[in-house]
């Protein structure tokens, strides 16, 4: 399987990074890591990217990885359209101090527009 | 949460429980603040009776231990937390969660059998009430944004609709002057 993950910075995203790496290891998997912008999120897209390649490096995977700038949602969907992936992975949300679930952006908008299979991770 | 507008009056006030009142189906519910020392088994008990068809947003957990476990968490003593009884049952719980930054998540859960009975308007109004007494200043929540009995109790109580993502709503209320949109408690 082709798989397109997005990550922007947030805890969900750094979690589904690292479940992808092992599920991509194990399955066989081509991935590609698409670094996105998450206005939610603390970190630069530079300290992520380089967090992924560090995490790939130790994972022994030699995958692409790939900055979208602009509006992470439309560009992963956009991305993943063109370029003919099987599914987009991305972090399954957040936890309140509750524990409700909640969607971030980036997932609400690829989860309604996307037109391959798109996996959250929890 | 930071970063929410909170609204310009106060909800309320509303009195701190103990509320003893009549639903529409004519049960007598008292709604009292939760006692740790011998209560956590009933709660846990309402949420073993709790239908999975109205869970939200990944709440309450299904299974007995994660209930447990979730419930150790939320009935914490820095938590504020009011049940509503039929009897010696708990029908409904509602409760205020710290945030870390100095607001409370609420979320508040009725048993099937005594939905659409007015349980959950006296229920929320307590919790407020309670976290009113117990000093909090500002409160907020999330809804899935198509739940409209749901968004129609929190505004009538006092809460105001934020910014809106495609699923979910937040909505803020003030509990004290201080927590107000113009209030002071922002700049700790």
């Amino acid at each position: 399987m082709n798989v397109l993950l997005g990550v922007g910075g947030s805890d969900d995203g750094l979690t589904a990074l690292d479940r992808t790496i092992a599920r991509t290891v194990e399955a066989g998997d081509e991935l590609t890591v698409a670094v996105v912008e998450n206005p939610a999120a603390e970190l630069s897209l530079e300290a992520v990217r380089d967090a992924v390649e560090e995490r790939l490096a130790e994972a022994g995977l030699d995958a692409p990885v790939v900055v979208l700038e602009g509006h992470a949602g439309s560009r992963l969907v956009e991305l993943a359209e063109r370029e003919g992936f099987d599914r987009i992975v991305l972090g399954g949300g957040e936890t309140s101090p509750l524990g409700k679930v909640s969607l971030g952006s980036i997932a609400e908008f690829v989860v309604l527009n996307a037109t391959v299979s798109v996996t959250l991770v929890r | 949460m930071s970063g929410f507008a909170y609204p310009e009056t106060v909800a309320g006030p509303y009195d701190p429980p103990p509320y003893v009142f009549e639903d529409r189906k004519d049960r007598e519910i008292r709604v009292e603040r939760y006692d740790a020392d011998t209560q956590f088994e009933a709660v846990v008990e309402m949420y073993e009776a709790f239908d999975p068809a109205d869970r939200a947003q990944g709440i309450p957990p299904v299974k007995t231990e994660a209930i447990r476990t979730w419930l150790e968490s939320i009935l914490d003593e820095e938590c504020v937390n009011v049940l509503a009884w039929d009897g010696g049952e708990v029908v409904g719980h509602a409760t205020l969660v710290p945030d870390g930054e100095s607001a409370y998540e609420l979320a508040i859960f009725v048993l099937s059998d005594y939905q659409d009975a007015g349980i959950g308007t006296g229920l929320i109004e307590a919790l407020l009430g309670a976290g009113r007494e117990s000093g909090l200043d500002r409160v907020w929540l999330t809804v899935e944004r198509w739940n409209n009995p749901a968004v129609a109790l929190y505004r009538k109580v006092g809460f105001e609709a934020g910014d809106a993502g495609s699923f979910e709503l937040e909505m803020t209320a003030a509990l004290t002057e201080a927590g107000t949109g113009s209030g002071d408690s922002r700049g700790e």
